[in-house]
């Protein structure tokens, strides 16, 4: 293969093409701006990259390493040292991150280099990577309309072959549902399980780093490399990390899955519903129990998560106060106003909606009214997970009701834009974790649009939601249709064999 | 429950030391009146017999020891502040 032709590889092949040494760590650099040249001006998924730092690293990468010399994109909210972290805010338009992350030494430790940051919506706060303050993200498959969000920019660039790998955080389905709509698979690891440190906080008890990968067994490496217990963070757990890749290929017979009925709600898109129920029947027929469960509690998801994330937010996003980073409003005339006009100034609209609500659900009078009965229900929703997977093993439902929707299609309905994430967002508020993988495409106007297929799976089981995703993405062909921008996009996708 | 109509933007924004135009102010409480009212029916649920859960993994004193580790120069704590001279931080006044 020629080296322009590099960036189509997943990481498995391109380390194969690195230790054979048919090709350097810095020509895989080189190849790889090229294409990120060729489609940065049609997407707009970076926000920063530095080729010449990550030229220097791959001088000395030892290619034996688990990701030895293999780029990964980085989303904006997570330090890499000396980069641009700002998380899609003006409020952090200047900011230069003085450390690493923990899941960022950890990909340096095995071997992978960080390779640009990525666009987002605004502290993540989104589904559409639309509440960036620097620039709207577009869907390799569809120009006119979102990759997703809120980690829309790692999204796209792996789709169109402009990173080979990324990373992503994961609130309310801020991996899986990107991953979906861009047609790429997208892990939300079990809470606990990765490192958070370095990750600048939208919701404490929600947020997840995990990757966003062109295969279930690319997810799998960079799991098994950034995974488990980090005494920076106190709340990730200290279980040991298993082999995530070595489950892989094993067959599903024995595996119960999970279809739970509340999923089989209105407003799912037909050709979505008739893409997962396809990919059930695939499923079954590769040797998996089809078991049909009830998770009572669901319909309250997105109530929950709304009041328990935005009162996180309200409390963790009280440290842009313009005083130690970040911008500063221009001679204020006393501390209030240093503090209001530098928060007004700085914090865009949903942000600042969200802030509004968080601070509200917090305040006296309202404090057990909203968040102390959104616990609550949180707990009811756990426990609802809790019983299914006594008897099932995952649960299988779509990401996202419906395939990418039109750029500003949804931006003036706040509303209308939480409900995207119907199906992911209980997953976070049970700490559990979860998969998308590519199981089909919508036909949409003309355009060919990504369906994902999730699949959750109970608390530090990451190791079975990759089983089962591998050999569902074995079986078919759908992650290997690429975008029509990516280098080897194939026009003619089969479905299932 | 409370009502909905409790929410005043104008005060809450001056909790959260949030400055808003008009424009947001009015946009925001029609907005998150619409948000609240779907929230209501969180009261059909019966929590009378749950526990409060703030994190879905339980953990409770998480302890180290307390050794020192690397931290950061002067220099690099104060390499994106605002405003900074002799080695601080320039604040706006806080007292008077």
């Amino acid at each position: 293969m020629s080296r322009s032709d590099l960036p189509a590889l997943t990481i498995a092949d391109l380390q194969s093409f690195l230790r054979r040494k048919e090709v350097s760590p810095g020509e895989v650099i080189e190849s790889l701006r090229a294409q990120i040249e060729t489609v940065e001006p049609k997407i707009d998924a970076y926000l920063s990259m530095d080729f010449e730092a990550a030229l220097k690293e791959a001088e000395r990468i030892d290619v034996d390493l688990p990701l030895g010399g293999v780029p990964i994109a980085i989303k904006d909210l997570i330090n890499v040292k000396g980069q641009p972290c700002t998380c899609g805010s003006k409020i952090l338009g200047n900011y230069r991150s003085p450390y690493d992350a923990t899941v960022i030494q950890r990909l340096r430790a095995a071997g992978a280099i960080p390779l640009g940051k990525t666009n987002m919506d605004e502290f993540a706060m989104g589904s559409s990577t639309e509440n960036s303050s620097v620039k709207v993200t577009r869907n390799p498959w569809d120009l006119s309309r979102v990759p997703g969000g809120s980690s829309g920019g790692s999204a796209a660039a792996v789709a169109a072959d402009a990173a080979f790998g990324a990373l992503g955080t994961d609130t309310g389905g801020s991996i899986r549902q990107p991953a979906s709509l861009s047609g790429v698979v997208g892990v939300k690891p079990s809470y606990g399980r990765v490192s958070r440190f370095g990750l600048t906080a939208f919701a404490s008890s929600l947020d997840q780093v995990g990757p966003l990968t062109k295969t279930v067994c690319d997810a799998a490496m960079i799991m098994k490399a950034m995974a488990g217990h980090d005494p920076q963070d106190s709340t990730s757990l200290p279980d040991p990390v298993p082999d995530y890749t070595k489950n892989l290929g094993r067959n599903l017979k024995g595996v119960r899955l999970g279809i739970p009925k509340e999923y089989r709600v209105g407003g799912i898109d037909p050709q979505v519903s008739s893409a997962v129920n396809a990919a059930i029947k695939q499923l079954e027929s590769l040797g998996a129990e089809i078991i049909h469960l009830s998770l009572p509690h669901t319909e309250y998801g997105i109530s929950v998560y709304y009041l328990l994330a935005t009162a996180e937010a309200s409390a963790n996003l009280a440290r842009f106060d313009g005083v130690r980073y970040g911008y500063r409003a221009n001679h204020p005339k006393d501390l209030l106003d240093h503090y209001g006009r530098t928060r007004g100034e700085g914090f865009g609209a949903e942000v600042k909606r969200r802030v509004i609500l968080g601070t509200y659900v917090l305040s006296s009078g309202y404090y057990d009214a909203y968040y102390v009965r959104a616990q609550k229900v949180r707990e009811l929703i756990r426990q609802d997970f809790v019983k299914a997977f006594e008897k099932v093993d995952a649960i299988i439902s779509p990401t996202s009701p419906e395939p990418a929707f039109k750029l500003g299609e949804r931006t003036a309905n706040p509303l209308a834009m939480y409900l995207a994430d119907i199906f992911t967002n209980t997953g976070n508020l049970a700490g559990i974790c979860g998969i998308s993988v590519p199981c089909g495409f919508a036909k949409v106007n003309g355009s060919q649009l990504p369906i994902g297929l999730q699949i959750l799976g109970k608390a530090l089981d990451e190791a079975r939601i990759f089983q089962i995703a591998y050999a569902y993405e074995q079986s078919t062909d759908w992650h290997k249709a690429r975008s029509p921008i990516s280098l080897n996009s194939k026009s003619e996708i089969r479905s299932a064999k | 429950m409370a009502r909905t109509t409790d929410l005043d933007v104008g005060y809450v924004s001056k909790l959260a030391r949030l400055n808003l135009s008009d424009e947001e102010t009015a946009l925001f409480q029609r907005q998150l009146a619409d948000v609240l009212k779907y929230v209501e029916k969180l009261h059909e649920v019966d929590v009378s017999q749950v526990e409060t859960a703030a994190h879905a993994v339980p953990m409770f004193n998480v302890f180290r020891e307390d050794e020192p580790g690397p931290c950061f120069t002067p220099e690099e704590a104060l390499a994106n502040a605002p405003q900074k001279a002799n080695q601080l931080f320039i604040v706006t006044k806080v007292v008077e």
